[in-house]
């Protein structure tokens, strides 16, 4: 089912006397979730991301905006009637039940003509558990599952309703590393072959960009980008984005423009042209005043956008040489760089540790260029 | 016994010493004083050792009707107390607007003495010369004639002793029910709503396992307190509650020492451990009930 969220906003009333402003926890969202697809919900701690996932739930209500399902407004209709599947961050199985019965729980809910009879229930519950490979689990409690059984526990009633609409909120938080890669797979197979369309919430760039069909990135509310994960990485809309997605994270310098050439403490480093397109309309808004004799920007470099070069422009104290089998990261430092310069390379690159520096020629592709004061991207030449 | 053993029992040692001379012991010695037939205070010295002393109380009427008292309290207060216990507190959970008064309010008998509150209700329900007593009068509001509560017929004095028990174990109660409410994690009951769960089944199948423990210690509490039970009678009716016809077991006990009809030290042992013998009968079967009920 198709999900379309039109000018959500989620105001919190505020106690603290002190601050007068309601807490905007979800501020003017609107995007639609194709049918059939899963999409990452994208964000750093408090932005928004459970309090929209809880609006498309029916948990809690809008302050104002339209939520559709398909054609129909359910803007004001309650959970239940909804036909969403919901795992929670710590999963909410019932302690007291063991697995069957919490499965089974939402289906001895259904009232009226929806009634089932109980070899019916017993059939979806056992068709539930073994989607999710339960079957010989199913009469412990969860207190004696490990958190990645637990969490199948909880995929598995919310599956059971055959509902249209799956939610999971940051469903693999709890688990370790090597159980999360393997469950993020599982949730993407699980969703693949049932086809619900499924929203996903997490902080983890990585989990996100490794499952969803989209991503929705979104901070103190907003929506920054959205789109499909690999567009959003080679295209991020503003240094937010940029700085969010991508392990390493990417380089951010500060530098400026001058006679057409980027430079960075006072090395020229690309071409304009290489970096930016021209804009065919003048867009005063995104582009970039060419004319201009001088400006400030931001320069965000990916880390695998770092090509070592003897006669390279930009000039770096070499820190040290980490090898990670396939690829070697660069550890350097850069007076204009705010933080320590990571830049991977292929293996096969000598890179002589020795060295106290090491020059980069930079690839164009994989350098962005930002507005100093507000952080969006330009893109073009005017 | 190895050496890990050993320390063990050193770390206990000043718990068992203590729990042993102050509980172990005097309980044994209750045990022996029930056993010994005639003794006699002043000589201390006794005739014989056997079972005379407990058909001796249990065929004293004063017994059995503080038997019968101490019963008809425990069956009345216990299950009422504990029920509306938890209906009061689920309604403070589910309110927002002046819980802390209401909290404060419904805490309020616990910590005003029995004996004030006793006051309180004497004043409430009993008829003088002067006054028929505020209860009387808003009875009189509804057609009925004045009824004598405190001096006047067994079950109106039951039914004050009884609301009297309930009103002052409440707040206990109330307090620790809330807790346990509200430390269910509000999760359990947004999944359960999006399941579409009535509010009655998510009461039944969620909230009262998740608060069982603490439901079952109230109950085993509740019906030990209810069984000690003395005090609260002697508040409303006086220390002679064999003349009025409402004395328990404790109070039954301390008669039998200290009373009008005191210094009977082998009747009130007897009657002790026959006390104990019930609690501990009433406990135990709670206990095999709790086990299938109680999820932790
Ligand atoms: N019931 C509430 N009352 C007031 N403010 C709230 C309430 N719930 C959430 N908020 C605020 O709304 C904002 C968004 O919260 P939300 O729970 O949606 O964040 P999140 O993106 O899910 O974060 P996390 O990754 O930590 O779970 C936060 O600033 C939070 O403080
Ligand atoms: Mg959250």
């Amino acid at each position: 089912m198709e999900i379309r969220l039109q000018n959500l906003t989620k105001k919190f009333p505020n106690r603290n006397k002190k601050i007068s402003n309601d807490v905007i926890a979800v501020d003017h969202v609107t995007f639609t979730i194709p049918d059939g697809k899963l999409i990452g919900l994208l964000g750093p701690s408090g932005c928004g991301k459970s309090t929209t996932l809880n609006m498309i739930c029916g948990l809690e209500t809008p302050t104002d905006g339209t939520i559709f399902f398909g054609e129909q407004d359910v803007t004001n209709l309650a959970p239940e009637h909804r036909g969403v599947g919901m795992v929670f961050q710590n999963y909410a199985l019932y302690p007291h039940l063991t697995v069957r019965k919490n499965i089974l729980f939402p289906l001895e809910n259904l009232k009226g003509k929806n009634k089932l009879s109980k070899d019916e229930m017993m059939r979806r519950v056992n068709q539930a558990a073994a989607l999710v490979q339960l079957e010989e689990l199913m009469d412990r409690k969860p207190a004696e599952l490990s958190g990645g059984q637990q969490q199948r526990v909880a995929i598995a009633r919310a599956l059971v309703k055959m509902p249209h609409v799956l939610l999971l909120d940051e469903p693999l938080s709890n688990l370790d590393a090597r159980l999360r890669l393997q469950t993020r797979e599982e949730i993407k197979k699980i969703q693949r072959s049932t086809n619900i369309t499924t929203v996903f919430v997490t902080h983890d760039q990585e989990e996100a960009m490794s499952i969803s069909d989209f991503i929705v990135v979104m901070k103190s509310g907003v929506v920054q980008q959205i789109g499909k994960p690999q567009e959003v990485y080679d295209d991020p809309a503003n240094l937010f984005v940029a700085k969010f997605l991508g392990t390493p994270p990417i380089n951010v310098f500060s530098g400026k423009i001058e006679n057409g050439m980027l430079v960075i403490d006072g090395a020229s480093v690309l071409p304009l042209e290489a970096v930016l397109k021209p804009l065919n309309q003048p867009d005063t808004s995104k582009g970039i005043d060419k004319s201009k004799a001088e400006q400030r920007v931001v320069i965000a470099i990916r880390p695998e956008g770092f090509v070592p070069c003897n006669d390279g422009p930009l000039c770096c104290d070499l820190q040290g040489v980490e090898v990670m089998g396939r690829d070697i990261s660069i550890v350097a430092q850069h007076a204009a760089c705010e933080a320590v310069l990571r830049a991977i390379i292929t293996a096969d690159t000598k890179v002589d540790s020795a060295n106290d520096t090491i020059r980069f020629a930079l690839k164009p592709e994989k350098v962005f260029l930002f507005d100093y004061e507000t952080g969006e991207r330009i893109r073009g030449l005017v | 016994m190895n050496r890990h053993q050993t320390k063990a029992w050193l770390y206990l040692l000043p718990s068992i010493l203590f729990l042993g001379l102050f509980m172990v012991y005097p309980l044994f010695d209750v045990l022996v004083y029930s056993m010994e037939e005639g003794y006699n205070f002043a000589s201390q010295t006794y005739f014989g050792v056997g079972l005379y002393n407990y058909s001796y109380v249990l065929h004293d009427p004063y017994f059995l009707q503080a038997l019968k008292n101490t019963f008809i309290l425990v069956i009345i207060t216990v299950p009422i107390s504990t029920g509306l216990a938890l209906l009061i507190s689920l309604g403070l959970s589910s309110i927002k607007f002046l819980k802390d008064l209401y909290q404060t309010i419904y805490f309020l008998p616990y910590v005003t003495n029995t004996l004030a509150v006793g006051l309180v209700f004497m004043i409430l329900f009993q008829k003088t010369e002067y006054t028929d007593g505020l209860v009387n009068l808003v009875l009189s509001w509804f057609g009925s004639s004045p009824v004598d509560f405190i001096n006047g017929p067994y079950w109106a004095k039951m039914f004050v002793l009884c609301f009297y028990t309930i009103w002052v174990v409440m707040p206990f109660k109330i307090l620790i029910l809330t807790g346990a409410l509200a430390s269910v994690n509000p999760d359990y009951y947004k999944a359960a709503k999006v399941d579409g769960t009535s509010a009655f089944r998510t009461f039944v199948r969620i909230t009262l396992p998740m608060i069982s423990p603490m439901m079952f210690y109230l109950i085993i509490t509740g019906f030990i307190g209810a069984f000690k039970a003395y005090s609260d009678a002697v508040a409303l009716f006086g220390t002679d509650l064999n003349a009025a016809g409402m004395n328990t077991i404790v109070g039954y006990i301390y008669d039998m020492l200290y009373g009008n009809s005191g210094g009977f030290p082998s009747y009130a042992s007897a009657a002790a451990i026959l006390l104990f013998a019930i609690i501990l009968t009433i406990t135990c079967m709670n206990m095999m009930v709790g086990k299938k009920h109680i999820h932790y």
